[in-house]
C-alpha cells in the first residue's frame, strides 16, 4: 500500500523524503543539522562527568530526542548546545559551525528555548512574552505585531483576546502554548525543547504533543527534545537517543527500531516490557493489510453471495448501501431467501481507517468481536480488521526485518 | 618614684581623652556598671512591649485568618501606627497617658503590632492545605485544627516576626526618654559630645538586641524541633 | 468621652500650628508661620538623604542579587540596621563631621540603607528562577535581564524598602536639632522654648508628615507593580509586598 510506503504525518504532510534534504522556506530560514562531537562536561566540584563522550547528528528537520532515566545527563547535553551550561571538551557544530567562538546571547537569540517551568515573564504580557527574541533583534514595530498574531494564531490562540493577557491569567496549557511561540518567535532553525509537556494533565498534554508534531509538520525545525517518558519519546521523535547514566549513547535509531530492535538490555528494559504493544501506536489501521469485505447490497442475488464469505474466511457478508456504507452483517438466516432482504438489526461495531492500531485493538477487546469493518473518512467499507491479522502484524514483524518493511522505520502519528 | 611618674602619665593621657571627647576604653572599664540600671530599664521597655504586641498582634492575627476581610483594616490600622514616628507618639501620648514608663511602653507595643500581626497571618495562611485536610479528616474540630496543626506550622513565621519586633524595639527605645521612661537612651542623652558614652550606650542596645534575638532563635529551636532536624 | 484638658491641649497644639505667639522662653515668636522653615528643612534633608541612599544601595544590591551573591550581607544588614538606635548614630558623627546638615544626611543615609539594600536584593532573588533561565536562554545579555526581568519585578519590593526608609528618615530628622539642624523637631526637643502646645504641634506635624510620605509611597508602589503581577492575585500581592523585612532572610541567624 502506498501509505505504507511513504507514510504521513497526522496532518497528511509526506514525510518520506529524506532528512537531509530541505528545500529553502518562504522565510528564508532553513533549518540546521546539529552535531555533537565527542563533548564532555564535568560540573565543578564534582566527581563523576554527567556527560563521558557524547557525539550524535541531528539531520535539519528532525525530531531527535534525549530520553533516558534522572541523572542521564540529557537536559545537561541540550543546555550545551545554547550554552547555558559550557562545555568540558568536545564540540558542538551548529550548521557546521562550532558554538564555542560564538557570542552566547547572539547564539541563544538563534535557538529556540522552551523549558518545562516555561517562564514566561509576569511582568509582560502574552503579546510582549511572544515579542522578547524579536524585539532583541531589533525587528521593526510592525513586523513584531504581525509576527505574534501569525503565532498567537499558530498555537490555536486568538490573537485579540489573548494578546494582551497576563502569564497569571492563562491555564497551565496556555502557557506551554506560549512558551513554545515564544520560543519559535525569531523563527529559529533550532528548538530546544526540555519536557516542554512536562507539567500538564495527561489529556492536555495529549493534544499539545499532537500541535506541536502539527506545527513542526508545517515548520519542519530542527527540535532537540529532552523528555524521560519512554511513550511520549516514541511519539514525538523522528530519532530516539536513549542515554544512559554519565551520558552514556545506549541507543540513537528510529522510534520503530528502537522497539524491535533494542541494542541492549538497558534499553530494552527502559523501552518496557510492552514494547510490542507501544509498535501498534506507530502504525494505523490502513497501514495494515486488511482483508477484503465481504459485500452485499439489498435486493442481490444469494448465489452470487455465496462464495464470497467463505473466499475471506468470514461465516458473515456486510450488508452495506449504495456508496458502501456498512448497515449491519447478514446472518446465514436472513440470507436463506433468493434475494438479500432487508434484514433488521443494528449497525456494526466499525473501525476508522485512521485509527493507530493500538485503539483499533483496544477496541475490538472492548466490544468483544473478532472483527470489524474499517471505514474511511467518507464512511465507506475499505476492508476488514481482525483480531488476526494484527496477531500477524506484530509477529511478522517482530520476526521480520526492517528492510522488507519500510513502512516500520517511518512513524504514523495519532491524529 | 618612678611609680608615682607612671601613675601621673597614665592620669594625664586618660584626662586627655576625656576632655577631647574621645573614644576611651579606660573610662568605658572604670564606668560600664553605672550602664546597668539604664540596660535594665531598657530591657524591660523592651520584653513588656513585646509581649503585649505578642499578645494582642497574635489574637489579631488569630482572627483574621478565620475573617479574611479583617486583614485590610487591621493591616491598614497597624500600619498607620507603625507609620509615626516613635518621638512623635511618645510625644502625642503625654497629654494622655503622662511621662514614665507606661507611655513608653503603649508606643513601643503600638510598632510590633504590624510586625507581629502580619507574620502570624503569613505563618497561618501558609500551612499546608494538605496537613489541613488531613487534621480534618482525623476528625479535630476547628479549635484542635488551629493549635494542633496550624500554629506549630505557622511557628518558624511567628518567631521570625517576633525576632524582627524585638529588634526593632531595641533600637526604639533607645528613644523612649522622650517619654520620659529611662533606658539607655536617657543614659546617652547625659553626655552627646562624649564619644565614649555614645558608644557603650549605643553598643549596649546592639548587645541586647543581640543577645535577645538569641534567646528567641533558642526558643525556636526547641519549640520547633521538626524546622531543624535533617538540616 | 476624652478628660477636657486633653481635648484642650490637642487643640492648643492646632492653635499653635496655625497662629504665632511670643514664645514660652520669651523674646522669639514660635508657631504658624515660623514652623514653615523647620518644615522646609525636614523635607530638605529627606529628601537629599533618601537620594544618596538609593544611589548607593540600589545599584549594588542589584549586582549582588544579579549575581545570586550577598546573602549573608543582605541578612546582616537588616538585622544589625534594625538594632542600632538611630539618636547613637547620629551623636556619634557629630564628633567627626560636626554639627549641622553634613553630620544629619551623613548619618541618616548611613540608616536608609539597610531596608532599601535588604529589599532591593530579596526583591532581585525572589524574581521566578525559570524566568530568569528563560531570559538568558532567548539571548538576553546580564545588563538586558536585569533591566527587562529582574528590575521590573523587583519594583515593587525596591519601593516597600524606599518606603521604610523613608518614614525612617523623617523619624530621624526630628532629631536634628540634637545636632544643629532646626527641623520639627525643634518644637519637640525644645519644648522649653515652644511650651507643651508647640511640643504637641511638632509632634502632629511630624506624624502627619510621616503618614503622607507612606501613603505617597504606597500610591507609588502600586504604580510600580507591573500589571501582570496585580492581575488575579492583587490583594494578597499588597499585603505580602509591604514587607520592609521578608522573614526567609532576616530570619537567618
Amino acid at each position: 500500500m502506498i501509505d505504507r510506503v511513504l507514510g504521513t504525518r497526522s496532518n497528511g504532510a509526506v514525510v518520506n523524503e529524506p532528512p537531509h534534504f530541505q528545500a529553502p522556506r518562504a522565510s528564508g530560514v532553513t533549518a540546521a543539522t546539529l552535531e555533537f562531537q565527542h563533548v564532555a562536561k564535568t560540573y565543578a566540584g564534582a566527581g563523576e562527568p554527567a556527560i563521558e563522550d557524547l557525539s550524535l547528528s541531528v539531520a535539519a528537520g528532525e525530531i531527535c530526542v534525549l530520553v533516558g532515566p534522572s541523572g542521564c545527563g540529557k537536559t545537561t547535553a541540550m543546555r550545551l548546545v545554547n550554552r547555558m551550561i559550557e562545555m568540558s571538551s568536545g564540540d558542538i557544530l551548529l550548521d557546521g559551525h562550532t558554538v564555542r567562538d560564538r557570542n552566547t546571547a547572539e547564539l541563544r537569540r538563534e535557538i529556540g528555548y522552551a523549558i518545562q517551568q516555561v517562564g514566561l515573564f509576569p511582568h509582560l504580557s502574552v503579546g510582549e512574552n511572544i515579542a522578547t527574541v524579536p524585539k532583541l533583534l531589533g525587528w521593526p514595530k510592525d513586523r513584531i505585531a504581525a509576527r505574534v498574531n501569525e503565532l498567537l494564531e499558530l498555537i490555536g490562540l486568538n490573537p485579540s483576546d489573548m494578546a494582551g493577557r497576563y502569564p497569571s491569567q492563562l491555564s497551565g496549557g496556555q502557557r506551554q502554548r506560549v512558551g513554545v511561540a515564544r520560543a519559535l518567535a525569531a523563527d529559529p532553525p533550532l528548538m530546544l525543547m526540555d519536557e516542554p509537556f512536562g507539567a500538564i494533565d495527561p489529556i492536555t498534554r495529549d493534544r499539545l504533543q499532537n500541535e506541536f508534531l502539527r506545527l513542526q509538520g508545517e515548520l519542519r525545525k530542527t527540535v532537540v527534545f529532552v523528555t524521560h517518558d519512554i511513550d511520549e519519546a516514541i511519539k514525538m521523535g523522528d530519532r530516539i537517543a536513549i542515554l544512559e547514566k554519565g551520558g552514556v549513547l545506549a541507543q540513537y535509531a528510529t522510534p520503530a527500531e528502537l522497539l524491535m530492535r533494542p541494542a541492549s538490555p538497558f534499553v530494552a528494559d527502559f523501552v518496557g516490557a510492552d514494547r510490542a504493544l507501544k509498535r501498534l501506536a506507530l502504525q494505523r489501521v490502513r497501514d495494515v493489510d486488511l482483508w477484503r469485505a465481504p459485500l452485499a447490497q439489498v435486493g442481490e442475488s444469494v448465489a452470487a453471495l455465496s462464495g464470497r464469505a467463505r473466499e475471506h474466511d468470514l461465516p458473515l457478508v456486510l450488508l452495506v448501501d449504495e456508496v458502501a456504507r456498512p448497515l449491519r452483517w447478514l446472518t446465514a438466516e436472513q440470507v436463506a431467501g433468493d434475494t438479500v432482504p432487508e434484514a433488521s438489526g443494528t449497525t456494526p461495531f466499525c473501525v476508522d481507517a485512521d485509527d493507530i492500531l493500538r485503539d483499533a485493538l483496544s477496541a475490538l477487546l472492548q466490544h468483544g468481536v473478532q472483527y470489524a469493518p474499517v471505514v474511511g473518512p467518507d464512511g465507506a467499507v475499505t476492508g476488514i480488521l481482525s483480531l488476526e491479522l494484527i496477531t500477524q502484524f506484530l509477529g511478522g514483524q517482530a520476526a521480520g526485518d526492517v528492510e522488507e518493511a519500510p513502512a516500520a522505520a517511518d512513524r504514523v502519528l495519532p491524529a | 618614684m618612678m611609680g608615682l611618674l607612671a601613675a601621673v602619665t597614665i592620669r594625664t593621657r586618660t584626662a586627655t581623652c576625656e576632655t577631647q571627647n574621645g573614644f576611651c576604653p579606660d573610662w568605658i572599664a572604670k564606668h560600664w556598671t553605672d550602664y546597668l540600671d539604664p540596660m535594665w530599664q531598657h530591657l524591660q521597655l523592651v520584653v513588656v512591649s513585646v509581649a503585649f504586641g505578642f499578645v494582642i498582634g497574635f489574637t489579631l492575627g488569630v482572627m483574621a485568618h478565620r475573617r479574611r476581610w479583617l486583614v485590610g483594616p487591621i493591616t491598614g490600622f497597624t500600619g498607620v501606627l507603625y507609620t509615626i514616628p516613635s518621638i512623635a507618639l511618645f510625644t502625642l501620648l503625654l497629654p494622655i497617658t503622662g511621662f514614665g514608663f507606661r507611655t513608653a511602653v503603649i508606643a513601643l507595643t503600638s510598632y510590633t503590632l504590624l510586625i507581629i500581626f502580619r507574620n502570624v497571618v503569613t505563618g497561618l495562611a501558609n500551612v499546608p492545605a494538605d496537613a489541613l485536610e488531613a487534621g480534618r479528616g482525623m476528625g479535630l474540630t476547628q479549635r484542635q485544627r488551629l493549635w494542633r496543626v496550624e500554629v506549630p506550622l505557622a511557628l518558624p513565621e511567628i518567631y521570625a516576626g517576633l525576632r524582627i519586633a524585638t529588634t526593632t524595639t531595641v533600637g526604639l527605645a533607645a528613644l523612649a526618654f522622650f517619654a520620659g521612661a529611662g533606658g539607655l537612651g536617657a543614659q546617652l542623652m547625659t553626655d552627646i559630645n562624649f564619644k565614649s558614652n555614645i558608644v557603650l550606650a549605643g553598643g549596649l542596645c546592639v548587645v541586647l538586641a543581640v543577645v535577645l534575638d538569641l534567646v528567641l532563635l533558642g526558643a525556636e529551636r526547641l519549640t520547633v524541633r521538626w524546622e531543624f532536624v535533617g538540616r | 468621652m476624652m478628660p477636657a484638658s486633653i481635648t484642650d491641649d490637642f487643640s492648643g497644639a492646632l492653635d499653635f500650628i496655625f497662629h504665632q505667639r511670643d514664645a514660652v522662653s520669651g523674646g522669639v515668636r514660635v508657631g504658624g508661620a515660623t514652623l514653615l522653615p523647620l518644615l522646609e528643612t525636614h523635607i530638605r534633608v529627606t529628601v537629599i538623604s533618601m537620594f544618596i541612599a538609593c544611589a548607593l544601595a540600589i545599584p549594588f544590591a542589584l549586582w549582588l542579587g544579579h549575581r545570586g551573591k550577598g546573602q549573608f550581607a543582605a541578612a546582616s544588614a537588616a538585622n544589625v540596621g534594625r538594632a542600632v538606635p538611630s539618636i547613637a548614630v547620629l551623636v556619634f558623627f557629630s564628633a567627626y563631621l560636626g554639627l549641622g546638615d553634613t553630620n544629619l544626611i551623613f548619618a541618616m543615609v548611613l540608616l536608609a540603607i539597610p531596608p532599601i539594600f535588604t529589599n532591593t536584593y530579596v526583591g532581585i532573588r525572589q524574581v521566578d528562577r525559570d524566568a530568569v533561565d528563560a531570559a538568558r536562554g532567548v539571548g538576553m545579555s546580564g545588563p538586558q535581564i536585569v533591566r527587562r526581568v529582574e528590575l521590573p519585578l523587583a519594583l515593587p519590593l525596591i519601593f516597600g524598602g524606599m518606603r521604610t526608609s523613608t518614614v525612617n528618615v523623617i523619624a530621624t530628622a526630628t532629631l536634628g536639632p540634637l545636632v544643629g539642624v532646626l527641623t520639627l523637631g525643634d518644637a519637640i526637643i525644645n519644648a522649653s522654648v515652644y511650651g507643651p502646645e508647640g511640643r504637641l504641634a511638632g509632634a502632629i506635624l511630624v506624624a502627619v508628615l510621616a503618614v503622607t510620605a507612606e501613603v505617597a509611597f504606597a500610591l507609588l508602589q502600586r504604580a510600580a507593580t507591573p500589571r501582570g503581577l496585580k492581575v488575579v492575585r492583587a490583594p494578597r500581592f499588597r499585603a505580602a509586598s509591604r514587607t520592609t523585612t521578608v522573614p526567609s532572610v532576616t530570619s537567618a541567624p
